[in-house]
């Protein structure tokens, strides 16, 4: 059930080499429509067209160009364009190793796995010695005309690669005052605590599923066959307020007397 | 006053409800952890004027409205089931303004790669209090809520972290949008030697760090895009002034703003507001930005809005 890897490259630092093949972690399972012109049901296509006499531009025509913030756009050649593409290269330089957990979540973004591109051995000492010391190296590589950097990780022997996003796209949750208040009363921290120890269980993500794709799904294979689909509304339900105390205090014993039961 | 900057919670938040934690209720508004910073390129005519997308139908090579226009999905090759808009959204989740939390886990039990995209949830002013109390609770116990919810007509997977006296919430990818690792194939634990091993773990410790470096993380594409850009302005190189109508979607700004509603909004719960409010804090739609009032009447679901103009942007969000 081996996939096909999107890309090859080589991990590098102090004096290791570990080539490495790219897989997406990521699968996308969204259900895309495709356009239809609707007389006849013919696929619908995008032209850019010039809004001064509503005609479309041919391709090789077409320039490209940006926006500045003063109100003007530059246009740029497609050589000036390709001047600013990073250098291709195989090599995934791996800057720096700190402890896991020193990178907040709010950084991560896209997932990789990766697999041994020949020899097995450092492949598989990097990822235990990774996992075992708990550490996290930062990585940059060029991949398909783009730059990335990427947080390396070792798990179950093997190692995967996270795109982190860049400088600039994190907001610092540092910037913002924590809310201040009077200290709480030790039984409002208690039973705050009791009633989180109370709904603590296992992170179980396959225990949830976007339904709404799944209805879409259901849709499209219901028509599929020939029939006619039922829709119904999903209910959700509404909570109701009161003070802090009590509330715990009942959220508290509600959840005991469904553990009893 | 403190009504007043929860209106501005409202207004500026992509979504605003309710963090339920028991019986408790927290109501918050929610707002980006991340901006994207990637410049935006634009189709050009040869002259430099923009160019705009239009739908074509290839058969009787014209362009056509969007009325025309059918979602098909493909069943097999050019056979299409067809849906409408209708039916997509009688089957999209109940508008809900709910962040049930029903379930914690030990955070670090949450998979990097589940990670999806960061948003800061604000208090408002009634719910400070209850913010902190769950805020406190989940860093001390290091555990991280987990729920579902309703956003733009979509359902999000979500965990809630705390994270210095703030809540985050990360929407999560489901289960099923992961692939299984075992894709890369076999890898043997057999057979590594201890000594490779010993060897490698020196060779991390040489680089070892304590932390990120900012440097480290530049965008250098985007860095060097800049530079040809703002060089060639500077130089009135390949200039060409951009139309009204398309000095839109400007993000600039935006983020010191959401500061300041961030900022206001956990100040001290008593003293120090009072009097501090002025009536300039009223802000009407009116005040606000064209992208600003571009992502409302996104999150409202208004159709036809990337071809509407302030005033009708305006109009769509107030009558939305």
């Amino acid at each position: 059930m081996s996939a096909r890897a999107i890309w090859k490259g080589e991990i590098s630092f102090g004096g290791v080499s570990v080539p490495v093949r790219f897989y997406s972690a990521v699968e996308d399972r969204k259900i895309h429509f495709r356009l239809l012109h609707e007389p006849d049901r013919t696929p619908v296509e995008q032209r850019m067209v010039d809004p001064r006499n509503g005609k479309p531009v041919p391709g090789e025509q077409i320039r490209r160009g940006v926006e500045t913030d003063t109100g003007e756009i530059v246009m740029l050649s497609e050589e000036e364009l390709e001047g600013v593409v990073p250098e291709a290269s195989r090599e995934i330089e791996i800057t720096r190793f700190m402890r896991q957990g020193k990178i907040s979540y709010q950084w991560y973004d896209r997932p990789y796995y990766l697999g041994p591109d020949g020899g097995n051995e450092n492949y598989m000492a990097l990822a235990w010695a990774l996992e075992k010391e708990r550490k996290e190296g930062v990585a940059r590589w060029t991949m398909r005309k783009k730059r990335y950097v990427g947080a390396l990780n070792g798990e179950n022997g093997r190692l995967k690669l996270i795109t982190l996003r860049y400088a600039g796209e994190v907001i610092d949750a540092g910037a913002i005052p924590r809310p201040e208040g009077r200290e709480f009363e030790p039984m409002e921290l208690q039973m705050a605590g009791q009633l989180v120890d109370a709904l603590t269980g296992d992170f179980e993500p396959a225990a949830y599923r976007d339904e709404y794709q799944h209805r879409v799904r259901e849709l499209i294979n219901t028509k599929a066959l020939g029939n006619v689909y039922r829709f119904e509304k999903p209910k959700r339900r509404r909570p109701e307020t009161a003070s802090l105390a009590d509330t715990l205090e009942q959220s508290l014993a509600g959840i005991r007397k469904q553990k009893s039961a | 006053m403190p009504e007043q900057n929860d209106k501005e919670i409202r207004r500026r938040s992509i979504w605003y409800g309710t963090v339920t934690f028991g019986l408790v209720s927290i109501p918050v508004g929610l707002f980006p952890g991340q901006r994207s910073q990637r410049i935006r390129m634009r189709m050009l005519a040869p002259d430099g004027t923009p160019l705009v997308r239009q739908y074509y139908c290839p058969r009787e090579d014209r362009q056509i409205e969007p009325e025309e226009i059918i979602r098909g999905y493909e069943i097999e090759k050019g056979k299409f089931v067809t849906v409408t808009e209708d039916e997509l959204e009688a089957l999209a989740p109940e508008k809900s303004r709910e962040i049930d939390l029903r379930r914690f886990v030990p955070v670090e039990q949450i998979g990097l790669k589940f990670l999806d995209r960061p948003y800061f949830l604000v208090p408002m002013s009634q719910s400070r209090k209850p913010y902190r109390l769950l805020t406190e609770t989940m860093e001390k116990s290091k555990k991280a809520g987990i729920a579902t919810f309703v956003m733009r007509s979509r359902e999000y997977l979500v965990a809630i972290l705390a994270e210095n006296g703030i809540l985050i919430a990360e929407t999560l990818r489901f289960a099923d949008e992961l692939r299984s690792p075992e894709i890369t194939g076999e890898v043997s634990s057999k057979n590594i030697s201890g000594t490779r091993i010993k060897a490698m773990v020196k060779e991390i410790s040489n680089a070892a760090a304590d932390d990120l470096d900012m440097d480290e993380l530049k965008d250098t594409y985007t860095e060097h895009l800049t530079e040809l850009v703002e060089q060639k302005r500077s130089a009135g190189q390949d200039l060409v002034e951009s139309p009204e109508e398309e000095r839109q979607f400007r993000e600039a700004g935006k983020v010191i703003d959401l500061m300041q509603v961030m900022k206001r909004s956990m100040e001290k719960e008593s003293g120090k507001r009072k009097g501090s409010g002025s009536d300039e804090d009223e802000e009407s739609l009116e005040s606000l930005s064209k992208s600003e009032l571009y992502n409302k009447a996104k999150e409202l679901q208004i159709s036809g809005r990337s071809s509407m103009n302030r005033q009708e942007l305006i109009e769509a969000v107030r009558n939305g």
